[in-house]
């Protein structure tokens, strides 16, 4: 690690233009940037205390639905009785992410902002087009068995590692932030990007910017989150699905599906909620619709086993909201 | 540039005037500067439970938390939980259940431990917690699979589990 400066802003627009300055890097909790500092992945000279900022919070907003400050914990966020009654899909996410430990640190916006946990992107003595633009993707030939099946580019292989952004992308969450140019809102599932020819680029959120605030709109339906993984907790997921469900009369009035640890961004799974809506909820249609999601999967010969699983995820998950007996 | 900054760190009840590099982390502040070695360096990395203190009473790795940040803030290490002439129960639990074989990261599990029992007592869910409402008008009932999720980042190279998992619930 280098020598660095603190700087605990006054308030937002304080810490903007702290932000702005090349060098200078937010930190919240620390549980994700502390660990990279100390592996010589990130170098900031200037750390910028979001967490003066004074941003915890959950309230109900006036459409019915919620607004999670930036520097709420994801335990508090995950034990929110708003959060556990209406949105379960969230608080399972959360719940199923890292540790007990790791989770009263984490914060909303830092768990967002996460970086990959591919091998290559983390190991300093090896090439990778994320770390070091142009430097190349050891993972395409090499170590892809963790890394992205949808959306992929020969360019890099890296998955966006975390739970809660895959529950956010299927409960249609706006990210809220305050820029450089003003304030912005994304929409979550616009908030990270592919890889395509930049994969330094995580996501859209301009340099400089501080996250404030995550979104949802009024609940609707009933959704849960299932994770695999290597072991039965405290790891990062293999596939995870964040689901939406609604269903009448044995029939999809709307569905939303998201995927994680499968590619760069949270996926939102929006062929298979357009060959579902409409269809009868049954474990065929269920089937029919991971199918046509999957089918652009490009996987690599080590990572092939995440499409039937991720099939049989969506699957079982969308079976479990209809309250079938399994 | 300034690199370093003057801050205090409340320990165990104590206040420790301290100018250090903003590089430091809690561990390394407790352990290489305040002496406080009850605190471990397994992983360094969060990965292993061995350097959980309680930061405002709630459990987090002291090796990823920066000591800058928490100024002002009330830190528990496992020296403030008991002594050894007057053990706290989790400590006498963890004697009476064979919780532990080479010790090392006992510090860690007896500090997440007593913030598990809190966490549980405040209702809070976990992973396994089959219905996420029930703990919302009163405490969330610890039994084994409770606890071996809630105990999940701290590892224990013995593999003494059970035992740990026993004097949790004790
Ligand atoms: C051992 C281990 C296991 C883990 N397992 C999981 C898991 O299973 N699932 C999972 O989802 N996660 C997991 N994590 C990751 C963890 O969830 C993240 O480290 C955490 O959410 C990051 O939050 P933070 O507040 O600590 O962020 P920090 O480390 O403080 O920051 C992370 C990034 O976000 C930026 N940032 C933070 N806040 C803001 C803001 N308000 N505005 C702008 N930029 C900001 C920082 O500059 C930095 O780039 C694990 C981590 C560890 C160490
Ligand atoms: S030393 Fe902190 S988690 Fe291992
Ligand atoms: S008792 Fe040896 S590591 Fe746990």
């Amino acid at each position: 690690m280098k020598e660095l400066r603190y700087e605990a802003p006054a308030d937002v627009a304080a810490a903007v233009a702290l932000l702005s300055r090349p060098g200078a890097r937010a930190i919240a909790g620390g549980t994700n940037l502390v660990d990279l500092m100390k592996l010589g992945v990130e170098t900031p000279d200037l750390l910028v205390d979001v967490d003066a900022l004074d941003l915890a919070g959950v309230e109900d907003t006036a459409d019915g639905g919620l607004r999670i400050g930036a520097g709420t914990r994801n335990s508090d966020l995950a034990a929110d009785p708003r959060v556990r009654s209406r949105y379960p899909v969230l608080s399972r996410a959360l719940l199923s992410a890292a540790s007990g430990q790791l989770r009263n640190a984490a914060s909303t916006g830092g768990n967002l902002l996460q970086r990959t946990r591919c091998s290559y992107f983390t190991d300093t003595s090896k090439a990778c087009n994320k770390r070091v633009p142009g430097s190349g993707c050891p993972a395409v030939e090499g170590l892809s068995r963790g890394l992205a099946v949808l959306g992929t580019s020969e360019h890099c292989l890296a998955t966006h590692p975390g739970d809660m952004s895959v529950a956010l992308a299927a409960l249609d969450a706006v990210v809220h932030a305050e820029t450089p140019d003003g304030p912005v809102e994304i929409p979550l599932v616009d908030f990270h990007r592919l890889p395509g020819d930049a994969p330094q680029t995580d996501t859209v959120l301009p340099a400089g910017s501080v996250v404030t605030a995550v979104s949802l709109p009024p609940s609707r339906g009933v959704s849960t989150y299932r994770k695999a993984r290597d072991r039965a907790s405290y790891a990062f997921a293999l596939v995870s699905v964040a689901a939406v469900l609604e269903v009448e009369d044995g029939v999809v009035r709307d569905v939303r599906i998201a995927l994680g640890g499968v590619a760069h961004k949270p996926w939102r799974a929006t062929l298979a909620e357009q060959a579902l809506t409409g269809q009868p909820a049954t474990a065929e249609s269920f089937r029919a619709a991971a199918d046509a999601e999957l089918a652009q999967a490009t996987p690599t010969a080590q990572n092939a086993f995440k499409v039937p699983l991720a099939r049989r995820l969506v699957v079982g998950t969308l079976l479990e909201l209809t309250g079938a007996d399994l | 540039m300034t690199t370093r900054s003057s801050l205090t760190l409340t320990v165990n009840g104590t206040d420790h005037a301290l100018e250090l590099d903003h590089r430091t982390t809690l561990l390394d502040a407790l352990r290489e500067h305040l002496g406080l070695t009850g605190s471990k360096k397994g992983c360094d990395h969060g990965q292993c439970g061995a350097c959980t203190v309680l930061l405002g009473g709630r459990r987090v790795n002291a090796c990823l938390t920066l000591a800058v940040q928490v100024r002002g803030r009330e830190v528990t290490t496992v020296e403030g939980l008991g002594t050894p002439e007057d053990l706290s129960p989790l400590q006498e639990a963890f004697l009476e259940c064979d919780a532990l074989q080479c010790g090392y990261c006992t510090s860690g599990q007896l500090v997440s431990g007593v913030a598990v029992q809190q966490e549980a007592a405040d209702g809070w869910p976990s992973a396994v917690t089959e219905d996420l409402t029930a703990g919302l008008s009163g405490p969330v009932v610890l039994d084994d699979a409770e606890v071996r999720e809630r105990m999940s980042g701290n590892l224990c190279r013995c593999g003494a589990y059970r035992g740990i998992t026993a004097a949790v619930l004790a």
